[in-house]
Order: C-alpha cells, then structure tokens, then sequence
C-alpha cells in the first residue's frame, strides 16, 4: 500500500474516532428526536463551482453536490440517534422560478430517487414525502409513492422529504379536511359538538408522521422560515449557518445540537403545557 | 448574520445618530378630538418622566430624517415583536417581577413613539401568550392589573396620535373589565390611521388557525362555502389580523437571546424576516431597534423564487 493511501487511511480513521467521540459527549445531553433541513444555498454553490443545469461544466449536477449533502446528514443524523429527519427539497413558492431550473431540478430528482432507494434500504431508513403531490409529474409522484411504500416497514429513522410543500398550503390541506370531517360527522350524528380541537387539525397535517421538529436547521445565511412548518416549528430551535447547504459538514451539526441542548427543557415543557390545553 | 451564537448582526453603522430631544410641541395633526377629561389630564400626568412633560415628536414624515444608514424606502411596514426578558431584566437587578414588566412597557411606549416617527405603519407585540396562563396566579394578575392600567393611562395619546388599537387572542379569559376596556378602545380608534398597534393578549398562532378554522367549519355547516373552497383569502379573512391592512410581518424581533417563536403568528411569519436580540425587553431601545431595522434592509427577501 503507498504512503499516500495509508496516511489518508490513517487520517480518515483518526477523525472518524475523533468524531464518534464528540457524538458520545454530545449522547450525553439530550439529543433531538427530529431535526428539519431547509436546505438553502445549492444555487449560490453551483454559481461557486460553476456547475451548469445539466453538469456539462464537469463538475456533477447543480444540485447533485446538495443531495449527497442529505445524505451524509441523514447519516450523521442516524449515527447520533436522531430519529426523524425533515428536508425542505422544493416549496409551491419555487414554481415561479424559471421554468428551465424547475425542469432541472426535476429531473435531478427523479435521477436521484434510484440512488435514494438503494441508501435508505441499506440504513433501514422509512422515507415520506410531504408536500401537495398532485402538483409533480405523473412520473415524479409515481416514484415518490413507490419509494414510500417500498421503505414502510423500516423504523431505525424517518426522513421526510417536503417535495411541492408549503406550511400554508399544508394547513389550508389540513383545515379543509378537518371542516368536511366535522361536517360529515355533524351530518351523521357521529358529533354533537360543533367545536374543532386543534388535535384535529394536526392529524390532517402532512407532516402528522412525525412529531414537531427540536430543531431548524437552515443553511445559507438567511434568517426567515419561508413557509417552512409554521404549524410545527411554535418550540423548535432555530439555528441558521453561513455555510451553503452543499458544504454543510459535521461540524455544523454538533454546533447545532450543541446549542439546542442549551434550551431544550424549557421547549419541552412548554409542548407539554400546550398539550394539556 | 445567522441566528445561533452569532447573536446580533454588526450593522453598516457602527453609530446611531443621536436621539431627537423630546419635543414640547403640541403634536403637528391628530384625527381624533377627545375631550379633556380627568382620565387625559391623569393621561398626561402619566407620561412625565422626571419632573418633564413629554408629548410624541410625531413632526410629519417628510422633515423627519431617519438615522444614519437606514432608508425610508426599505422601512418594513409592519414589525412584531415578541417582548422576552421583563423577568430576567428585574432578577439580575434583585427587583421584583413586577419591576421588570413595568419596565418592559415603558420600553414598549418608547418603541411606539420611534416606530411613529419612522414610519412604520404596524407593531404587533407579544404581550400574553396562551402559554402564560401557566404561570404563578399572582403574577398574571399583576399582569392583567399592568394591561388594565397601561391602557387606561394611554389612551389619551392614542386619541392624540392618531393610534388606533387592535387586539388579537382569546379576550374570553381575561378579566371581564379588562375584555370591556380593550373592545371599548379598538372601538374608538378604529378610524385612527397614522399608526397600528396591535396587542397579543392570550393568543397564540395555534389557537389563530384553530379559530379561524372553527369559523370556516361554521361557515361550511351552514352551506355557505364548501370545504373545498377553502384558501389562502378565505383563510386569512378569519384569521385574527384581519384587523390590519398589512396582516404579515415583515420583521419579527425577539429579545432576550432565545431563538424560537413560541407560538406567535404561525401563519403569519412564513416570509418575515427574523431577527434575535440579545438585550433583555427592557433595556431594548432605540438603538438596538436601529441594528434591528439596519440588518432587516440588507436581507434580501426572495419569497421562494
């Protein structure tokens, strides 16, 4: 074996000891049960790089970088004992775009669910997709529900992919079910009373499969939610980072988790107390 | 600069420019004639600071030069503000609780005063989330006494500035008189139009939605709409800032150093742009709101495209 090769072997298992002990100090406070992604910044690293729509720059796919980026988080994330993951993959509000980047960014994805099929089935990890479906393509929509069902019965983690999302549009989704259902109740007698209990709507929520995130993580410098779980993120930790979400690295999550633990109980108690109401 | 232990963003302007000296001038126009009554004389009395009697400088926005680095053009039109650390500001000076949230409206009659002055259109403050109910019995009666008194000895301003008060949240649980005087004062300043202020009282952005969705159900029981016919329009005419002619935040501030939003105006926040204050509620002055305001105009606000 060459020098070079032993000493990157040395030095990749020297940080992957350095890191599994960091993550053993941090196991030693409370670790998040559900952390969510708005993963912001691919643009601005393709720009860097100088990566074109479709990687004829040679250097991948503009967001092919961002993908693996999920990837190596989700990881990390199942590594610590983070249960659920969430990642904000493409909002309603990003149809306005140019339309060449929205086909790029389609087919980008529907390139990636053969890839995202194989990881999540190799770290047993169930994969949902929130978001309106019926605004994707036959074609897109039919891969997502595939992948869903074909990943149901894995539990180590879940990742959640929020795909033609928004928290509005997901709130009006769940307030329209939630007035037919009273109403269809009220109808049959199923419900005397007229009042609607906020337990009722959250069943509706896209995002009903997974309890409300502990923390937010957003990349690339911004400080806004951009409809991004409004409804769920009343107690959650925001946390956003200068680094774009392609370069997000280790690091930036035990930073992350790190400053979550500084707040987590009074977070806590708080959902307990709304509950309870 | 992010939210986490970056706390506030370095602004452009390291400085603020000075603070204009407290006018004596009557204030230059008002809508409202209110009679001079015992409540304005007590009113005026109120406002005394020191010995000095001090009324809005609310000269018209035109002569009125904002500080240095900040841009009429980019001034958001609404601001909300969840006011954290009265508690916190008055056990770091061994007072009582009490103390702190005086001190927390006295840092609040300031903000209004300078959002007047520059031209921001809306505050909405956090002032009692549904989550408060929690807390000990004596301190959120000492609370509501605060409402109470806070809004009695001001209301003579508001009828001089050409305030108008709105209140959101769950007024059901508040004390009867209090639910009387806050319906009485959004009553007679409804035509008010030179600036809104709008108080969260046992509101939270859950109980927003839930209620809104509560009167689209009655709505749909009584065949007027279709649950189907549901949207985003029809969604925001039920929510409780209905009340404003601009409904959503363009800043959010919270103070105190925590980095959540704790149930305030879910809906509403999903494009405000969020900044987190390091400083207690009561020590947040002019100057922090400047740095506030400087870091809110360098953003820049995509709104997903």
């Amino acid at each position: 074996m060459s020098s070079l090769k032993m000493a990157g072997n040395i030095l990749c298992s020297a940080s992957s000891f350095i890191r599994k002990c960091i993550f053993g100090v941090l196991r030693v406070g409370p670790i998040p049960n559900h952390i969510a992604f708005i993963m912001d910044g691919n643009r601005r690293y393709a720009k860097k790089q100088k990566l074109s729509h479709d990687g004829a720059a040679g250097g991948g796919g503009r967001y092919d970088a961002g993908f693996w980026a999920l990837m190596v988080m989700l990881l990390y994330c199942q590594e610590l004992g983070v249960k659920y993951i969430t990642a904000y993959a493409f909002s309603i509000d990003n149809f306005k775009r140019k339309p060449e980047e929205v086909e790029s960014l389609m087919t980008s994805m529907l390139e990636k669910f053969h890839l995202l099929d194989i990881l999540v089935k190799l770290l047993a990890v169930r994969v949902h997709f929130a978001g309106n479906l019926e605004l994707l393509s036959n074609e897109l929509r039919a891969s997502a529900m595939e992948l869903t069902e074909a990943t149901a019965a894995y539990s180590k983690s879940v990742l959640t992919i929020c795909i033609a999302y928004t928290s509005r549009d997901e709130i009006l989704h769940a307030v329209r079910e939630s007035c037919e259902q009273k109403r269809i109740d009220l109808e049959f007698g199923n419900d005397d009373d007229d009042e609607i209990k906020l337990m009722k709507v959250e069943k509706n929520m896209y995002m009903a499969v997974a309890p409300d995130p502990d923390i937010i993580i957003r990349t690339g410098g911004e400080n806004r939610l951009s409809n991004f779980l409004l409804w769920q993120s009343c107690w959650s930790h925001l946390h956003s980072m200068w680094v774009l979400w392609p370069e997000i690295g280790v690091w930036n999550l035990v930073f992350a988790i790190l400053n979550f633990q500084r707040n987590k109980t009074y977070c806590l108690d708080m959902k307990k107390k709304e509950k309870e109401l | 600069m992010p939210f986490s232990l970056y706390f506030s963003p370095t602004p452009l302007i390291t400085a603020p420019s000075p603070l204009s000296k407290p006018s004596f001038l009557v204030p230059y126009y008002h809508t409202l004639h209110a009679p001079k009554s015992p409540l304005c004389s007590s009113m005026e009395h109120a406002l005394t600071h020191q010995g000095k009697q001090e009324a809005f400088d609310l000269r018209p926005e035109d002569s009125q030069t904002l500080p240095l680095g900040l841009r009429r053009d980019a001034m958001p039109s609404h601001v909300a503000v969840i006011m954290d650390g009265n508690r916190r500001w008055a056990r770091l000076r061994d007072l009582p609780v009490r103390s702190g949230y005086e001190a927390g409206v006295e840092s609040l009659r300031k903000i209004v005063e300078i959002c007047c002055k520059w031209g921001i259109k809306v505050l909405s403050v956090f002032a009692f989330s549904s989550d408060n109910w929690f807390r000990p019995k004596v301190e959120v009666e000492f609370l509501m006494s605060l409402f109470e008194r806070g809004m009695q000895e001001d209301t003579g301003i508001f009828f001089r500035e050409n305030i108008r008060i709105s209140v959101i949240g769950d007024l059901t649980k508040l004390p009867k008189a209090l639910q009387e005087l806050m319906v009485n004062l959004e009553e007679a300043t409804k035509n008010n139009t030179l600036f809104q202020l709008i108080v969260a009282v046992s509101y939270s952005g859950h109980y927003d939605v839930v209620q809104a969705c509560q009167r689209l159900a009655l709505k749909a029981k009584c065949g007027l709409i279709e649950p189907s016919d549901i949207n985003v329009s029809l969604m925001e005419q039920e929510l409780e800032t209905n009340c404003t002619e601009f409904p959503h935040p363009d800043l959010l501030i919270r103070t105190s150093g925590e980095f959540r939003i704790s149930n305030f105006m879910l809906w509403q926040l999903a494009y405000t742009e969020l900044y987190f204050a390091q400083s207690l509620w009561p020590d947040f002055g002019e100057a922090e709101f400047l740095k506030a305001l400087l870091a809110f105009q360098q953003r820049q606000r995509r709104y997903g495209v």
